[in-house]
């Protein structure tokens, strides 16, 4: 499947022959799981796996959980309870598939942060890079519609607030809402439509994520150094490579042990830690709860959809030279959609042309800097919307978007990248030779 | 190119452009009604119009009632609210519009034209916030009266609305609306 030179798949017996003639199939599963994988790649590699792990249990407990549940506003709030009471089982199984939400967006931000990071989004991996926001988007559609179903307060006030915000689109807003909502506002037709969708979705991601892997394993892998294997011959290739099968598998699975070991302590005994209590309280149309917050994982972009009110200059600006048809709402809305446009577009808008933030200088600190403003977004979204915070959101937002929009296609520019080794293999033999010494980063020894 | 073969491309652009062009219909023909079956179904459409007895409402107190899925805020208002209202300039409104659905699209916001009736004691609007939908909190915010009454606070973005239900601060672009309302006898009012 990869442009990189390996061994292909021989049917040796004579039933093996007879299948791969009519369904290349073990061939097709040899080649994806014995790929040439770079032999450098640190620990932020595993994070990948940790994702379809993720997929797989969230499915799986996903599709146990609907033969208890009932969609119905009337029945669905307790038919959760009755999940959490009655159900042999039920109240693990649940903590699981609430958790394991929490668990999909840890890895999920790492993977990105990752992707940034080591410049695995630029040429020629966009591609992979754009299938991988798209199903970060559906993460976020299924993970949002699935807290809408316990039906309590902060399902009913979330949704509410979420799909307010197609309304806040010109024009079209309304029609758009209500045909979202099956109302005009948040009732039955909104929980069972989303019902519908939650339990769609993830089949989506999971041809998604199988695009995915088809996109990176016809470019290659990414590594720590961005440089590329070399691809001239099957020895060369071999002294940049090792098979994924058996050393990352191996490696890999290593990580999962230890990560699903915190996790499973996590449901076992802090089960509601992520959660928020008002959730445990029926929905009810006619109050809402004084402090509507969502999920931690949403909580950055909600910050910047609340930094942008009607008192800042630069919505005035826009509200004024389109005639008002960009309202602060409308703003809020754009800002938090285009914060992450701005990180699709990152491989056209990174200039450099060095690939890893390890041979650049400066992009460095600004990188750390995004880690942080990333963690501070994600505080003040929980924050309530008042002085300090609102300010503190408007900078921390003003940064999100000059990292991409004025930091990454201006640092090509001006800085100067440090040499970059010229094999994966020099690079990795560099850390060998210093193994031993105190100078080994423990997360740059590669499987072995 | 003899002119039979140019016939014979015409011909053909003609059933590509023909099978096309149906192939199209016919798609959108089964696309749409799978998408006009997430609009509002008739039982929702049929529940448009309701009737309240405000007779039990002293003044300055508040009613909540659902209409339509949503909550409509009927509130009889004291002389103080009114007055503290009357009080604004017409350029210190961020929305300078009346948003009553009784009243024509232009009208200006001011006390009058949100009330509902003549003394301006009836203020009927709807309890969502005009921001992204949180159900604001009365007697709260900027804008209520130093002893406490009238005026609405949004808690989601922190939204202030005066006492005469006008968005005076936060994100909040517009107005609380006020719904198609009318007294049908002196303790019922009509909404929708
Ligand atoms: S919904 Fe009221 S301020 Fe945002």
């Amino acid at each position: 499947m990869s442009g990189i030179p390996h061994d292909h798949y021989e049917p040796k017996s004579g039933g093996e022959k007879w299948l791969h003639k009519r369904l290349p199939i073990v061939g097709l599963l040899y080649d994806t799981i014995m790929i040439p994988t770079p032999k450098n790649l640190n620990w932020m590699w595993i994070w990948g796996i940790v994702l379809t792990f993720c997929l797989v249990l969230q499915i799986i407990t996903g599709i146990v959980l609907v033969m208890h549940y009932t969609p119905d506003t009337n029945l669905a709030f307790a038919s959760v309870e009755h999940i959490m009471r009655n159900v042999n089982g039920g109240h693990f199984i649940r903590y699981l598939h609430m958790n394991g939400a929490s668990l999909f967006f840890i890895a999920v931000y790492a993977h990105i942060f990752r992707s940034l990071y080591y410049g695995s989004y630029k040429a020629p991996r966009e591609v992979t890079w754009i299938i991988g926001i798209l199903i970060y988007l559906l993460m976020m559609g299924t993970a949002f519609m699935g807290y809408v179903l316990p039906w309590g307060q902060m399902s009913f006030w979330g949704a509410t607030v979420i799909t307010g915000l197609f309304g806040a689109i010109p024009f079209i807003g309304e029609p758009i809402q209500t045909w979202l909502l099956g109302g005009p506002a948040v009732d039955n037709a909104t929980l069972t439509r989303f019902f519908s969708l939650h339990y769609l979705f993830p089949f989506i991601i999971a041809g998604l994520t199988m695009v995915h892997i088809w996109a990176f394993h016809t470019t290659g892998n990414n590594n720590p150094t961005g440089v590329e294997v070399r691809r001239t011959s099957k020895a060369e290739a071999e002294k940049d490579t090792v098979p994924f099968w058996p050393y990352y598998v191996i490696k890999d699975l290593f990580a999962l042990a230890v990560i699903f070991a915190v996790f499973f302590a996590i449901v076992g005994f802090m089960p509601n830690y992520l959660g928020h209590p008002d959730n445990y309280i029926e929905a009810n149309p006619l109050a809402t709860p004084a402090h509507i917050v969502p999920e931690w994982y949403f909580l950055p972009f909600y910050a910047i959809l609340r930094a942008f009110t009607s008192e800042v200059w630069i919505v005035q600006f826009f509200s004024f030279i389109t005639g008002g048809i960009i309202d602060a709402k409308f703003f809020g809305v754009l800002a938090m959609f285009g914060a992450i446009a701005v990180m699709a577009l990152a491989p056209w808008l990174d200039t450099s042309s060095v690939r890893s933030a390890r041979y650049r200088p400066q992009l460095k600190w600004w990188f750390w800097l995004l880690v942080i403003d990333f963690f501070a977004l994600m505080w003040l979204g929980a924050m309530p919307a008042e002085e300090p915070y609102a300010t503190f959101s408007l900078i921390a937002s003003a940064y999100w978007f000059a990292y991409f929009l004025v930091i990454l296609p201006l640092l090509g520019v001006i800085e100067k990248p440090l040499p970059v080794p010229a094999t994966i293999e020099e690079d990795f033999e560099a850390h060998k030779s210093a193994t031993g010494g105190t100078k080994t980063l423990p997360d740059a020894t590669p499987a072995e | 190119m003899s002119h039979a073969e140019d016939h014979d491309d015409n011909r053909r652009d003609f059933l590509y452009y023909a099978a096309a062009g149906t192939a199209a219909v016919a798609t959108g023909a089964a696309v749409w009604p799978l998408v006009h079956q997430m609009n509002p179904s008739a039982d929702v459409r049929a529940l448009s119009t309701i009737r309240v007895d405000v007779s039990g409402l002293s003044e300055g107190s508040q009613l909540t009632v659902k209409w339509l899925g949503k909550p409509v805020f009927i509130r009889r208002r004291t002389a103080e609210e009114i007055e503290a209202a009357n009080g604004v300039e017409m350029s210190e409104l961020i929305d300078p519009l009346a948003r009553n659905a009784n009243l024509q699209d232009g009208a200006d916001a001011t006390d009058a034209n949100r009330a509902l009736d003549e003394t301006g004691e009836w203020l009927v609007q709807m309890g969502v916030c005009t921001h992204l939908g949180c159900v604001p909190i009365a007697n709260a915010g900027d804008y209520a009266l130093d002893s406490g009454q009238g005026g609405w606070f949004c808690p989601c973005h922190g939204s202030h609305y005066d006492t005469a239900g006008r968005i005076r601060k936060g994100p909040a672009p517009e107005n609380l609306p006020v719904p198609p309302a009318e007294f049908i006898d002196d303790a019922t009012i009509l909404l929708g």
